[in-house]
């Protein structure tokens, strides 16, 4: 479902126009101004009602199309300066019990299934630790490996060592340069 | 790798930091509620916003959104030569459609997640990168996700050069 369908689904309930939701989108993936009245003055710009802007944003929350809302923290700034991939070649017919493991590990922040794509590239489940530093990463992979179902399984750590880009999916803006 | 962290953080930033990855409060004065729970003023508490937006600690106040419900996203990987990688860096960077690009180690050693509005979108993006780079990019879109960490908590101690 893209995002114009699912704003398209909810114009009455809402009572701002498309173009409404969609300059809200727009407005709110920018970053909220730090300003006493965020909503308001979002609301001003669309020619929205702060009421409206607030209940939008709530909804598209209820929906899921927002998963959280809040502070995005560049984590290399506060120290977080290890950040590693460990990618995992898990046989198919185990691959949600090994994400189940995974998930469940209070170091590991995501944990997705993505395609192999051979011979390149043979692995298929996907998870990021943060820490402090590489040893501390390494440490914590190792003791989590001591558990049986993990023991065996081919895996590979890539830590990053230059983030050229961090910032949240621009999608309006992407839809607007049309690239 | 880089940590800038030679600045100092207030109890105030800290516990903003850890309370409010999500559930940032949806109120015509949100920057009120937060400085009534922590004893502050409005004033003191946009300050502190401010200072963290300067500091780059925060990359923004807003949502983020669920990839497959906002649109269409996918990681993608390019296997570069070590000394051309923050020349072809550049380029993937100047796309609007990609947030994140990283260096990591590996034969495929750039690493950048893109977004569209829609799947064809997204895959002209994708092959519009393979011709203004000349690599052609591993692409690994998300099949299902098992976990998302929703901002996990930060340790503030004296070895992260944050106090």
């Amino acid at each position: 479902m893209t995002a114009q369908q699912l704003l398209a689904d909810n114009i009455d309930s809402l009572q701002l126009s498309p173009e409404q939701q969609l300059e809200l989108f727009a407005a709110i993936e920018q970053g909220l101004p730090l300003v006493a009245q965020p909503y308001l003055a979002i609301a001003e710009e669309i020619g929205a009602t702060e009421e409206q802007v607030i209940s939008t944003i709530e909804h598209w929350q209820e929906q899921g199309m927002i998963r959280r809302f809040g502070l995005v923290i560049r984590h290399r700034k506060l120290g977080y300066v290890a950040n590693a991939m460990v990618v995992w070649n898990v046989d198919d017919a185990c691959v949600d019990d090994v994400a189940a493991i995974l998930a469940q590990k209070k170091v590991i922040t995501l944990c997705y299934r993505r395609p192999r794509v051979l011979p390149d590239w043979p692995y298929n489940l996907f998870c990021m630790i943060h820490g402090k530093d590489r040893a501390q990463v390494i440490k914590q992979l190792d003791d989590m490996c001591q558990h049986s179902e993990l023991a065996g399984i081919d895996k590979k750590i890539l830590f990053s060592n230059k983030a050229y880009k961090q910032r949240g999916g621009k999608y309006s803006q992407a839809s607007a340069s049309g690239n | 790798m880089m940590n800038d962290a030679n600045f100092t953080l207030d109890n105030l930033s800290k516990q903003v930091i850890n309370a409010y990855q999500k559930g940032f409060p949806l109120c015509n004065r949100p920057f009120l509620e937060l400085a009534n729970r922590f004893n502050s003023t409005e004033k003191r508490v946009l300050e502190c916003f401010q200072d963290l937006q300067q500091m780059q600690v925060l990359s923004r106040l807003g949502p983020v959104f669920n990839h497959q419900k906002a649109g269409a996203s996918t990681l993608a990987a390019l296997a570069v030569p070590e000394e051309q990688i923050d020349e072809i860096a550049k380029l993937v960077n100047q796309f609007t459609q990609v947030n994140h690009n990283y260096a990591r180690e590996h034969s495929y050693n750039l690493w950048f997640v893109a977004t569209a509005t829609n799947e064809d979108a997204l895959q002209q993006c994708l092959a519009h990168i393979h011709r203004e780079t000349g690599f052609k990019p591993l692409i690994l879109p998300m099949e299902q996700a098992y976990h998302i960490d929703l901002g996990f908590n930060i340790e503030f101690t004296e070895s992260t050069g944050v106090q």
